[in-house]
């Protein structure tokens, strides 16, 4: 077809420039509603990203698909069991948990003083005095939880559990009350319910990772079951599903795992409790997913309406334009010739409109990018669009553009040129 | 050149229709001038359309240059009227965001000739015209008579066999019609077959033969002394 041919001819091209830019009021006021269009969906979808980002950073500090879950008191008589029983994990109960359950990467049983687990015991250094919570802890819960330790410090390790050693790593809130400013706490001994440890490292408190304060001391579990007298019982542990799984999904085949285990009845929803990081993470993700959901109907719903006000103006720009067209015609232009050269003009626009708020749009989230990279409770990061959905939205246009300049174009050729040529 | 048998043409206007030619034989020679005159309403313009192929006859034949134009698409129309004719307009109907040489050159961009072979025919003819020092210029530059000429230099740029003009004085004063018509006749001397729509006498009388329309039938159809304008 020749009107196809036309499309690639650079004369066509001539043209189209030379009308466009010699009616530049019609041009400009053509093209900003597409422009505007486009610009509002970058800048949603960057804002949305740029949020879902910001809390993705608030809770880097826990595995997503993480839970807790700790011994209660059984509410139900089961298999000659009186009910009111605690039912203690013991440590074997990790491997057999993992065993029976292979979504588990990482299970980290904890001891605890103070916190949900009696009153926390005094910590003395020197003069001063203080009563914080202390936890046993196996490494592997740095592999839940994530910990910053300031620099030349250290978290428990093997060894520590091994040899039972007398070691603690405390928070930076402890160090703040049991050290002077400016006192390197490291190699320093601390007393714990008149025992003394050696800290070998200080954590940094980040909000929303984990479930203590910035003051906790962390002692190895070995070291914390000695000294209370523990043997192999805990009340409280740590699970950490891969990342493919899902976390309720997790929570659930922990808990009933364990009333088999522990002998518990299935029923008895009291003998443990348990929360799971996924669920609260999830009502985010939810929320931020809404988010970009809702950015991309805006967006693409301002688009639809930018690019049907292209077609608006090119309507009216054919009706004005009803004399330039019959004469063209009188001069041997084919109806598919001006058809090609009204449709080729509205998608020129709309891809120029489009390009324009690409870019704009890009400007915009740069600079609100710099003017929140300061601020910290603001959960704001580096807010992009995906390549995807920006070519997406561009074919989206692209295609309107045509669809909507086939109206004008076809409404141009369905007059007859004397008509058009006695318009003035 | 053009041979016209039995033309008729109808408007409908509503529930009434309007019977605007009612049987026009008519027949032009290489080379001729031809004044097709007539009062308002006489149907002259309706027969320059026809012969322009800008509108359908509803009967009769229409041969152009030994082609038959009957049942054409607007395609093939399109490309006739590119080829064979040339237009001018009482209104000028110049596009007036091209510039002189832009406007004539456009019949040349609708035959897919290239780009600069187009702008070396156009200034061409613009020189015919006497405008070759204003080829750059808008169409709201020029005064009237020279839109005029724009417009025979663009009619004239696809080289047609018929020049068909429409009341091409009918928006000039009577000094730039002479100028115009001169500029008619010097290229009717040059073998140029040219209708002139017009209803005045003294523009008539400037062409070689006069055709008189009333109410749709053609009453009268003389050979004239020319009445050639000098010293314009």
């Amino acid at each position: 077809m020749s009107s196809l041919k036309k499309i690639f001819d650079r004369d066509t091209w001539d043209e189209i420039f030379e009308s466009i830019s010699k009616n530049k009021t019609r041009t400009i006021i053509t093209t900003i509603g597409v422009f505007w269009g486009i610009f509002i969906y970058i800048a949603l979808a960057g804002s949305a990203t740029g949020l879902e980002n910001g809390f993705d950073d608030a809770f880097s500090g826990l595995s997503k698909n993480s839970m807790g879950v700790w011994a209660q008191r059984t509410s139900i008589p089961y298999k000659g069991f009186e009910e009111g029983r605690q039912p203690l994990f013991r440590l074997n109960d990790v491997d057999k948990l993992k065993s029976r359950i292979p979504e588990i990467e990482y299970i980290s049983p904890g001891l605890q003083a103070g916190a949900f687990s009696g009153a926390p015991p005094l910590v003395t250094r020197g003069t001063r005095s203080d009563n914080f919570n202390v936890f046993g802890n196996f490494p592997v819960y740095a592999k839940i939880s994530v910990i910053k330790i300031f620099d030349g410090g250290r978290y428990i390790n093997e060894e520590d559990i091994k040899y039972e050693r007398k070691v603690a790593v405390i928070g930076e809130g402890t160090q703040e009350r049991l050290f002077t400013e400016g006192e390197d706490p490291l190699g320093k001994y601390i007393e714990i319910n008149n025992v003394n440890f050696k800290v070998v490292g200080v954590t940094k408190f980040s909000q929303g990772s984990g479930f203590g304060s910035d003051s906790d001391i962390t002692i190895p579990y070995t070291t914390f079951a000695k000294l209370y007298n523990r043997g192999d019982r805990y009340g409280f542990m740590f699970i950490a599903g891969y990342d493919y799984v899902n976390p309720n999904y997790l929570e659930e085949t922990v808990m009933s795992n364990l009333k088999v285990l522990k002998t518990v009845s299935p029923e008895d929803d009291r003998a443990f409790g348990s929360f799971n990081i996924g669920s609260l993470f999830e009502s985010i993700i939810k929320f931020t997913k809404g988010m970009v959901f809702l950015s991309l109907v805006v967006g693409i719903a301002t688009i639809f309406a930018g690019v049907i006000g292209i077609g608006n103006i090119m309507l009216i720009a054919v009706k004005e334009r009803t004399n330039e067209l019959g004469i063209r015609r009188a001069l041997g232009a084919t109806p598919g010739e001006v058809k090609v050269q009204i449709v080729l003009e509205s998608v020129f626009l709309t891809i120029l409109a489009g390009i324009i708020g690409i870019i704009v749009g890009a400007f915009l989230l740069f600079v609100i990018n710099i003017g929140t990279s300061g601020l910290e409770d603001f959960p704001f990061t580096n807010p992009t669009v995906p390549l995807a959905i920006v070519f997406g939205a561009f074919i989206t246009m692209v295609t309107l553009g045509t669809l909507i300049g086939l109206i004008p174009a076809e409404r141009a050729v369905s007059i007859k040129p004397i008509e058009a040529l006695r318009e003035e | 050149m053009i041979e016209i048998k039995n033309l008729h043409k109808s408007y409908e206007m509503g529930s009434s229709s309007l019977h605007v030619l009612k049987g026009i034989d008519f027949s032009v020679a290489d080379g001729e001038l031809v004044a097709i005159m007539g009062s308002s309403g006489s149907g002259k313009s309706t027969l320059l359309n026809i012969l322009g192929m800008l509108d359908n006859s509803d009967q009769g034949t229409y041969d152009l240059d030994k082609i038959r134009i009957a049942n054409m698409d607007e395609k093939k129309a399109a490309n006739y009227r590119n080829k064979f004719l040339g237009f001018v307009f009482q209104s000028f109907n110049l596009i007036n965001y091209k510039n002189a040489l832009e406007n004539v050159a456009l019949p040349l961009y609708y035959q897919g000739i290239s780009r600069k072979e187009r702008q070396v025919i156009a200034l061409n003819y613009l020189g015919k015209v006497g405008l070759k020092d204003w080829s750059s210029h808008l169409p709201s530059e020029l005064s009237g008579g020279q839109k005029q000429r724009v417009a025979i230099a663009r009619a004239l740029a696809s080289n047609p066999k018929v020049l068909l003009a429409d009341e091409p004085t009918g928006a000039l004063d009577s000094k730039t019609s002479m100028e115009v018509m001169a500029l008619i006749q010097k290229i009717n001397n040059e073998g140029k077959t040219i209708l002139v729509v017009t209803h005045e006498q003294d523009i008539a009388e400037m062409c070689k033969r006069i055709v008189l329309l009333k109410d749709g039938v053609i009453v009268e159809d003389k050979k004239v002394k020319q009445n050639i304008i000098k010293n314009v």
